[in-house]
């Protein structure tokens, strides 16, 4: 529909990708566009590999039986599947790959702030990656993506070490991104553009970096920690040296809970501008809505002793920490209500983007809600360390994060290649992924509802219509990740050629050609309006 | 790009005021990362030190409070010429800055010096956490808390020095770059972000003197 927008001497002009060619041209790029597609594809293997742990999880749990793998693999298959999904794909997700290319463009600057660090943290996290790659070749590791103390400093004979160092090195590129994010956003905006002109991409995204650069130093000296008891055998965390297990739990989960907000808030970002976009409407209530990510990034500070109900927590604490965590429910409910709102006499369209919007918002909303009931004391004590809580977490993570990225990645693939995909066959995979990852994670309540334990390789037989459900599902989900990646390499080559402005959207994004020069704009762009001005809903409307 | 750009200011910047506010900005934001960094260990001070007190008084009466208290000056005289670096590379007085900045270079390395001194006597006294710890020099039920203490102690001046050590690094390549003019008064951001630096590791210190060395010798 973009097509008879391109004009012959839009085709022949030089962009990011065509600008230079080489391998050298792309391994020692400063373009924060360019450096987000090395991002796009290292975050791409390692989802993938993270995949492929997850395939051997459901494998083994398709029987009651431990038949497949031995319990000592199993073990290590659900840590690395956690460790890569969670540090290696859904941290940098969002941020790395669409923060990156998105936030300069969209804030008409020709550039992040600091052009050398954003390389610098790409090579960090591929540093980081190679430690956690060697140590899963080793044979990796049977922690848990969580650590604790004394199991993983004292007991555990894997690779804890190559692994622990491999996520500390991880960490200082996700620092590099928000620092350079934040320092963006503060200098680099085009005249005009006041803070409450920018995108909510860019709230959401302010927000994240916060807790980035806040909360991971945190992880980094708890692993440095872990890794020096580990090592020299000096205590810290080891109760047989005087110390307290205890202590790591709360400076582990100062950092690991606001990484969940890491992995959701830019997820949001993106689903207010595609609600937006394909709503043709102004976010309602958009300060509202902008607030909300700053208070979702403080409140989720505040609450990591939820985590910590059933060690060795005082009452009184937990009912503190159970308060705090339901708060949290009031902005996430703010945004959801008021992208319900924004729909509600919208001039909605149903293209493969919306569609990932709208399964994220009935996904996300799951995930939230089960998350108050966890926060109850009572009933978290029931559910604690059982499939509940796994099924909670993939509803927010996979149903809300990855659902988040993929509409993302099919708004956005259009400006970052210049090429459109087929419709059929992206809103088929978008139908596959949404059905296969509730026949995988609905079930997975109900199993840790009636009881079933997280993080065991074999199961009483009751359990296995559920969990062959699950399995299934999953199936199906995987089938539907594999669907885009086909037809969006398929589209670089022989997709047609996307206009600046396919969904014939407001941003400045959409004003520069796609692909989008070097330097983002021949001009710098002044503002002098709002974000979301669609006037009219006819108007607006391109073919 | 067509419309040229001054030398020394980066092409995605439309001035130097725009290039010396985002360079300072996130030399800020860095720092406060480096605070949460050193934070874990504060926190895990703070939560052991409450637990077990006279432990830790042990632990501090251990320490020399003369080359502590020593140091302390040699530190913060560190910070004086490093004010005075980022003074001269302000005026343009490339000869003063080079002399400063060594000076700064010199005050850091006999901070090194004397921590390599006070960690050698805590070597030779085996109170170095781990087989060789002086356990026995310890009522029982005291004697793992006070290896506690030399854990922290160790750790956090460690930390300290690692930092200190890269800001040597920092300041002698500075004075390389000083040497050949780099530094221009629009453009001496790089002396400035360094001199932020080196006051946060003088900060830093100046809350670990009187935790690790001062706390509890009164008593």
């Amino acid at each position: 529909m973009g097509d008879q927008m391109t004009t012959p001497a839009e085709r022949k002009r030089l962009n990011y990708l065509n600008a230079d060619y080489g391998v050298k041209s792309w391994l020692l790029a400063t373009d924060h566009k360019r450096i987000a597609l090395l991002y796009l594809l290292s975050i791409t293997v390692f989802f993938f590999l993270g995949g492929l742990m997850a395939v051997g999880i459901r494998l083994e749990l398709a029987t009651p039986a431990g038949d497949l793998v031995q319990p000592d693999t199993y073990n290590r298959l659900f840590t690395m599947h956690g460790i890569l999904m969670i540090f290696f794909f859904l941290i940098p997700s969002i941020p790395a790959v669409f923060g990156n290319f998105l936030i300069p463009l969209m804030i008409g600057a020709k550039d992040l702030a600091f052009p050398k660090i954003n390389l610098a943290s790409w090579y960090v996290y591929s540093i980081g990656g190679l430690f956690t790659l060697w140590s899963l070749i080793q044979g990796g590791v049977d922690t848990g993506w969580t650590f604790y103390t004394p199991f993983s400093t004292t007991y555990s004979n894997t690779y804890v070490i190559a692994t622990a160092l491999g996520i500390f090195i991880v960490g200082f590129s996700s620092i590099m991104t928000g620092l350079n994010f934040i320092v963006t956003i503060h200098r680099m905006r085009a005249p005009g553009l006041t803070w409450f002109r920018l995108p909510l991409f860019i709230w959401a995204h302010y927000a994240t970096s916060l807790i980035q650069i806040l909360g991971t130093p945190v992880l980094a000296i708890t692993i440095l920690l872990v890794g020096a008891e580990r090592l020299f055998h000096i205590g810290i965390f080891d109760p047989a040296y005087g110390g307290d297990p205890v202590l790591f739990q709360h400076l582990f989960w100062f950092y690991s809970h606001p990484a969940v907000y890491i992995m959701i808030l830019p997820s949001m970002g993106v689903i207010s501008e595609i609600i937006a976009a394909f709503a043709r409407k102004r976010i309602f209530g958009y300060k509202v809505v902008a607030f909300a990510s700053v208070t979702i990034a403080v409140l989720g500070f505040l609450v990591w002793g939820h985590h910590m109900f059933v060690s060795s927590q005082s009452p009184f604490t937990g009912v503190v920490f159970s308060f705090l965590s339901m708060l949290v429910a009031i902005p996430s409910a703010v945004k959801v209500f008021n992208w319900t709102a924004t729909l509600f006499e919208g001039s909605v369209s149903l293209d493969t983007p919306m569609l990932y919007a709208l399964g994220f918002i009935g996904l996300f909303t799951i995930g939230g809600l089960t998350g108050i009931m966890l926060a109850n004391l009572g009933i978290d004590i029931h559910v604690h360390d059982t499939y509940f809580v796994v099924a909670h977490f993939h509803y927010v993570m996979v149903g809300g994060a990855i659902m988040g990225y993929l509409g993302g990645l099919h708004y956005w693939w259009p400006k970052i290649t210049g090429r459109l995909y087929p419709v059929f066959w992206s809103k088929l995979a978008a139908l596959v992924v949404f059905v296969g990852f509730n026949l995988t994670f609905f079930p997975q309540f109900l199993l840790g509802y009636l009881g079933m334990p997280r993080r065991y390789y074999s199961y009483p037989e009751d359990f296995q219509v559920l969990n062959v459900m699950s399995s299934a599902g999953a199936t199906v989900l995987g089938v539907g990740y594999l669907i885009p990646m086909i037809y969006l390499v398929w589209s670089m080559r022989y997709g047609k050629r996307a206009g600046a402005n396919p969904w014939g959207a407001v941003g400045l994004e959409w004003e520069t050609p796609s692909p989008p020069p070097t330097f983002n704009f021949d001009e710098t762009p002044t503002v002098d309006h709002e974000a979301y001005e669609y006037t009219s809903p006819t108007e607006t409307r391109v073919a | 790009m067509a419309d040229a750009h001054p030398a020394g200011l980066a092409h995605h910047f439309e001035s130097f005021e725009q290039q010396r506010e985002a360079s300072f900005f996130g030399m800020w934001v860095f720092l406060i990362t480096e605070i949460m960094f050193f934070g874990g260990l504060f926190a895990a001070y703070v939560v052991y030190r409450s637990a077990h007190e006279e432990a830790f008084v042990l632990g501090s009466s251990l320490l020399d409070i003369r080359w502590g208290a020593f140091n302390t000056v040699v530190l913060i005289g560190s910070s004086l010429t490093m004010a005075l670096s980022v003074w001269a590379a302000r005026t343009s007085k490339r000869k003063l800055l080079v002399v400063f900045l060594l000076l700064t270079v010199l005050l850091g390395s006999i901070f090194l010096g004397v921590k390599a001194i006070e960690y050698s006597h805590k070597f030779h006294e085996h109170l170095v956490p781990g087989p060789s710890f002086a356990m026995d020099h310890f009522p029982a039920d005291e004697a793992p808390y006070v290896q506690m203490f030399f854990n922290l102690y160790f750790m956090m001046t460690g930390l300290h020095a690692l930092h200190m050590v890269i800001g040597i690094g920092l300041l002698l390549s500075l004075v390389v770059m000083a040497a050949r003019g780099a530094f221009t008064p629009e453009n001496h951001n790089l002396v400035e972000g360094v001199g932020l630096y080196w006051h946060f590791v003088d900060i830093v210190w100046i809350f670990l003197f009187p935790l690790l060395y001062l706390l509890g010798r009164s008593a």
